[in-house]
């Protein structure tokens, strides 16, 4: 018998802005012990599919249909009859781990909540269970876990205490809904392992919901796409990975960025020769932090801890590091965005560490920034054309209107937005329509270098190929250098003609971007790229990983970053601690030292 | 059916792919605003009690200080309780006081007062809670904590009690009544203004203004203000019944409006006296100041929604 | 914690210093002096009066002096009520502010936290439309109005219900008496009832929506369970931050209330006191409110940091 029997399945929101068809007739079934993979990008109703069938729909959704589970309706039953199943025997885990566990309960009581509330289990017999269920995904120490709250806790341990949640009863159906989206790649890989391992020693059936297909090729057995609501292809994973039916279905594998093949030729950087554009020296950004407790006192984070860096006309550096490795406020430094502590950013021979504000101010059309959010960073009052026109405006307040007019619907047809847009506001664009606002706006005043802080990290994967499409388009048209940010390694490869490792505000690998995947060096490197998810089921499961074990330590502790080199390690969180040269092990492939890895 | 209903969720997070049409922010909240029915009736009304207010003397025969001892107290000729002592008579629809003078037209330049304290008063709030809370919001770091560590030890404290003594020092002078009303409601606009300021001082487009090469001032003038506008017009438009219920509190306690003007709230003052044998001097300016109230909270609360549907 | 309570109380100090300055000086820049309103008398006794209350001194130094008796208990004597001591006029009063205010807070928390609760599970419905439209009325109502309304209804014309006899008197302390302290009560509640449910409604709406009250629903947990453990104590939050402006405005309440219902509270001295240019009584009970309330300002603030751990381990 099936774990899960869904039958014409339609779920249907009343907004003031009209109804909103979120499922339309989902039919499918989940066979016991299968992994099932629904894969789509956002509005195809892939959470709503699985939040109808648990009741967890917000009131204004009404669902209609047929779900079964072992045979038993489940779909609109009343609350009490649902909730015997609920957590116990189908479980679900979400998005993200920070706001999905409440505050002000321990992790523990939390933990053991349905166990003894729902089953009436002793607390002795529950409080195993969790110590148990904390084991099994892989948390240390976990008796004093339980009796810490969930602030305390890293995103990747959230997250694990949310597995854990879900699994401490065993249940028959374990649905997870986008449970990675929202951490660092490293982290990421680890939540998958124990995901993964957890499929084979409980035996349940696991639903991955995810927009990343690489995720997806890593776990299921069988795969869902969905689009706009419906179910466009299903398969076994193999056949939909090599030969997809549904051009949808293709069209992802296409957009979806490699981290193991190049599909865009880039332009040719200007030769070395030439003079540099940008040469960053040993780069310093520090932010003074309160110490706790009665004595006051700061600690310095070291957000950029000594970075070097020199970037040619056209050419694309690629940064790439989690969170907490001062890429974005690398950024920001060299665009004097943010106070620079130490080490020099000279911009066409110019140190701009000393110049007066207002000097920056009139060398900034030369280099500009395209931000992550596409909305928020638009002035929602603002029409589109105004937001574009302000940077020109600010360079040349003497051109006349029109002119301006002019100048912004060339650039608006260049990042391929429609120029009779103009008078629009962001809040009636999507996404990805706003982030070419953004790029329009960057591009205007024709600047000689474009930073990417993130980018295409907040766009669907197709809209993502395109904006990247876009953006290597643009600079075979204006030559311009980019300092391409991301987590991303994938979107990284693709792009970037030289690519930077980053870790605790340290440069950690440097090559191109060949190199960079074919020969990496460094531990951190290689970790990284054996945690990048790829969209090939049979690699994925041939793969040799490497993997970091913990979470990402805290860059206010002053031994994090000699993470990869212990053995010069002083034991003490605030001691000036040896800073890792950097070896050049190949001409143009830089690599900080490290231990060896036995 | 559940216990536990959970909040509808918008169009936008169904559907990201396609964009919401519509036409700019202000625009969209006017629309809103209008569907808004309560808000709709309520603006009608108050534009029906304002004009009543200005047109005051036309409206009446009487003037709002004429004293007539021969229609003391005497209820209006519809009065439904017909144990009154004496019917008023004449034009004299709501009846009189308690020295023969029009209740209506007492009623009447009691909104003009009670309107014109709201306004002023409310003006005054707003110059200095706009001011200080920019100020704290915008420079923000060590001086902000500062600012706000006073706002807040304030906020706590009655301080109508202060309001009080400064009636007493200064002796019931009209101009000080505006002045120290509204030096108690800034306190809640500099938080509003101040809170508003940091969210948009974060936001990234102000860092895009910047990288843009955009001048402080130039930032301030195109992308804060416009944005702290909508909140400040709501608080505005909340702290007006607030002031005109302080001023009556002064008034009720003696301290308020002098004689021979007259507000709202000296009239429910003389009204609540005289409850038991002339009911009527307390109803009419207590309803109608009731009724003013409702009306410019229910356009408040209209003007929050419209401007951020989120926040019902 | 204890650090923080410390700290706390010694930035109050700076704030109590700064009110009984500002108040001194004001209460003493007013024209006119407590004697005014008496005949006239001979300038010899006048002299010889203000002498003996100190009012020769130049006005720092009636400061100091004062700043001193102060400290140790001592207000001086009500200018008006000469055979009092201040003290003594407050330490009566007391009592009377003290029950209803602590009663008129029960009541507005207890009544407000339900109405609230239940206008937010209803949203959007006729519960919640029902309990806003009150709440809306006792907010824009003033407390002057409402009291003589409901004495009109309950003690003027009196209601019978069901043969109950439900008329309650129309003023008078009676020594407490729980008919003649009912209406008062109600009355300075009322505001506070509206502000705390529509307080309540909004932050239970908003947790209501909240990630971590999905997550409880998944796990099988029956309503009234989520709503004690998970969505209560999150939404109580903003309640406790308002606590210190509740208190600030039912002490404010007061004033009007023991006036119109003549019960011999502080709030009523104070009013007095003001008229009369009563300094010393006028200063008192300033300092007494204001203590008071910053006490119970530092109450709140531990209270909050008790019940969210987020900020307790700052």
């Amino acid at each position: 018998m099936s774990v899960l029997e869904v039958k014409n399945l339609d779920v249907r929101f009343a907004t003031q802005d009209g109804e909103v068809h979120a499922v339309k007739n989902a039919n499918f079934t989940i066979a016991e012990g299968e992994c099932l993979g629904v894969v789509g990008e956002s509005g195809s109703g892939k959470s709503q599919l699985f939040m109808a069938a648990l009741g967890l729909l917000s009131s204004n959704g009404h669902a209609t249909g047929s779900v079964k589970f072992r045979g038993q309706e489940i779909l609109n039953i009343p609350t009490r009859q649902l909730n015997k199943l609920r957590g116990t025997k189908i479980t679900m885990i979400f998005q993200d781990p920070l706001t999905s566990l409440t505050p002000h309960l321990t992790i523990g009581t939390q933990l053991i909540e349905s166990l003894r509330i729902v089953h009436r289990i002793s607390q002795q017999e529950a409080g195993k269970r969790a110590r148990a269920a904390l084991d099994l995904v892989r948390i240390p120490e976990a008796a004093q876990r339980m009796r810490q709250y969930p602030h305390e806790l890293s995103g990747g341990m959230r997250q694990r205490v949310m597995i854990a949640m879900a699994t401490v009863s065993g249940p028959d159906l374990l649905i997870a809904d986008e449970p990675t989206t929202a951490l660092d790649v490293t982290v990421q890989a680890e939540i998958l392992d124990i995901l993964r391992d957890l499929k084979r020693e409980l035996k349940s059936s696991i639903v991955m919901i995810s927009h990343d297909m690489g995720v997806i090729a890593g776990i299921a057995e069988d795969v869902q796409v969905m689009r706009y609501g419906e179910i466009v292809e299903t398969g076994e994973v193999d056949e939909i990975f090599r030969a997809p039916k549904h051009p949808y279905t293709r069209m992802l594998l296409d957009a979806m960025p490699r981290i193991d093949s190049i599909k865009r030729e880039l332009s040719p950087a200007a030769p070395i020769s030439q003079s540099t554009l940008l040469n960053v020296d040993d780069l310093k950004v520090y932010f003074p932090i309160k110490r706790r407790g009665l004595f006051a006192g700061t600690k310095p984070l070291r957000a950029v801890d000594g970075v070097s860096l020199q970037l040619r006309p056209g050419e694309t550096l690629g940064v790439v590091g989690e969170s907490g490795c001062g890429k974005s406020t690398l950024a920001r430094a060299i665009l004097k965005l943010a106070p620079i502590t130490g080490g020099s950013v000279v911009w066409c021979g110019r140190d701009l560490g000393p110049m007066q504000e207002s000097a920056v101010r009139a060398l900034r059309k030369e280099f500009q920034i395209v931000f992550q959010d596409p909305l928020a960073s638009l002035d929602p009052r603002m029409t589109i054309g105004q937001s574009i026109a302000e940077p020109l405006k600010t360079l040349r307040p003497d051109l006349p209107r029109s002119d301006i007019t002019a100048q912004v619907r060339e650039m608006m047809g260049h990042v391929g937005l429609d120029p009779n847009w103009i008078n629009r506001y962001p809040h009636e664009f999507s996404g990805g329509q706003n982030q070419r606002v953004g790029i329009a706006r960057a591009m205007i005043v024709r600047p000689k270098l474009v930073i990417c802080d993130e980018a295409v990290s907040a766009l669907d994967v197709s809209i993502q190929a395109q904006i990247i499409d876009l953006i290597v388009k643009l600079q075979k048209e204006f030559g311009m250098s980019l300092i391409f940010i991301s987590h991303d390694l994938s979107v990284v490869r693709q792009i970037s003609h030289r690519v930077m490792v980053l870790y605790l505000g340290r440069v950690v690998e440097i090559a191109d971007r060949d190199a960079i995947y074919e020969d990496p060096r460094h531990p951190y490197t290689r970790a990284l790229i054996s945690a990048v998810p790829i969209p090939d089921p049979a690699l994925e499961r041939s793969r040799k990983r490497l993997r970091l074990t913990g979470d990402l330590p805290s860059p206010l502790d002053t031994r994090a970053a000699l993470t990869f080199l212990k053995s010069k390690v002083i034991d003490d969180p605030d001691a000036e601690q040896y800073k890792p040269r950097l070896m050049e092990i190949a001409p143009g492939h830089f690599v900080a030292e490290y231990d060896a890895i036995t | 059916m559940t216990l536990l209903r959970t909040s509808p969720q918008n169009a936008e997070t169904m559907t990201e792919a396609v964009g919401v049409r519509g036409r700019s922010l202000w625009v969209d909240a006017r629309r809103r605003l209008f569907r808004n029915k309560a808000s709709v009736i309520s603006m009608i009304v108050l534009g029906i009690i304002t004009l009543m207010a200005i047109f005051a003397p036309l409206l009446s025969p009487y003037a709002y200080d004429y004293i007539d001892y021969s229609v003391i107290s005497c209820s209006p000729d519809w009065w439904p309780d017909k144990t009154v002592m004496c019917n008023a008579g004449g034009a004299h629809i709501f009846g009189t006081d308690s020295v023969g003078r029009d209740l209506f037209v007492r009623v009447l330049y009691g909104a003009r007062v009670s309107l014109a304290v709201g306004l002023v008063a409310t003006l005054v709030s707003l110059l200095i809670g706009v001011a200080y809370g920019a100020t704290a919001g915008f420079i923000g770091g060590r001086l902000d904590e500062v600012m706000m560590r006073f706002v807040d030890v304030l906020y706590s404290l009655p301080f109508i009690f202060f309001v009080i003594i400064l009636m007493v020092v200064f002796d019931r002078n009209f101009i000080l009544l505006f002045v120290a009303i509204g030096a108690v409601e800034w306190l809640t606009m500099a938080r509003i203004v101040r809170g508003q300021t940091l969210s948009i001082k974060q936001k990234e487009f102000i860092e895009a203004a910047r990288a843009g090469g955009v001048t402080r001032f130039n930032i301030i003038r195109r992308h804060i203000i416009p944005n702290v506008v909508g909140p400040v017009i709501v608080y505005v438009t909340l702290t007006i019944p607030s002031v005109i219920l302080a001023e009556s509190f002064l008034s009720f306690l003696g301290l308020g409006i002098q004689e021979p003007l007259t507000s709202w709230g000296v009239l429910i003052s003389e009204g609540a006296n005289k409850m038991e044998t002339a009911p009527w001097m307390l109803v009419f300016p207590a309803v109608f100041m009731a009724v003013t109230l409702f009306c410019f909270n229910f356009i408040g609360d209209g003007l929050r929604d419209a401007l951020d549907p989120k926040d019902r | 914690m204890l650090s923080y309570a410390i700290r706390r109380i010694l930035s109050a100090i700076p704030t109590l210093f700064i009110i009984i300055t500002l108040a001194f000086f004001m209460m003493r820049a007013a024209p006119g002096g407590p004697f005014d309103s008496q005949r006239k008398l001979p300038p010899q006794i006048e002299h010889n009066i203000e002498v003996a209350y100190n009012l020769d001194k130049p006005l720092f130094q009636q400061y100091l002096l004062y700043l001193g008796h102060i400290s140790h208990g001592d207000f001086g004597p009500s200018y008006k009520n000469r055979n009092f001591t201040v003290t003594q006029l407050i330490a009566a009063g007391v009592p009377v502010s003290a029950r209803l205010g602590f009663s008129a807070m029960a009541i507005a928390l207890l009544v407000g936290v339900t109405l609230g609760a239940v206008a937010a599970l209803n949203q959007n419905h006729a519960g919640d439309y029902g309990v806003m439209s009150v709440a809306m009325v006792g907010i824009t109502i003033p407390t002057f109005v409402t009291a003589p309304l409901l004495t009109l209804i309950f003690g003027v014309y009196g209601i019978t219900i069901w043969g109950l006899d439900l008329s309650l008197p129309v003023g008078g302390w009676n020594g407490g008496a729980a008919r003649n302290v009912i209406l008062p009560i109600f009355v300075l509640a009322l505001p506070q009832i509206a502000i705390i449910a529509r307080l309540v409604r909004g932050s239970v709406i908003e947790v209501l929506r909240s990630n971590y009250v999905r997550t409880a629903r998944a796990k099988g947990l029956p309503d009234h369970v989520v709503m004690t453990r998970h969505v209560l104590q999150a939404a109580l939050l903003p309640l406790v931050s308002y606590l210190g402006p509740a208190i600030a405005g039912i002490v404010t309440g007061s004033l009007v209330v023991e006036q119109i219902f003549g019960l011999p509270g502080i709030g009523r001295y104070f009013v007095q006191g003001a008229l009369n240019r009563d300094y010393t009584l006028v200063m008192g009970v300033v300092i007494f409110y204001a203590t008071f309330i910053i006490l119970l300002n530092l109450v709140a603030d531990i209270l909050y940091r008790v019940l969210d751990p987020r900020v307790r381990f700052e």
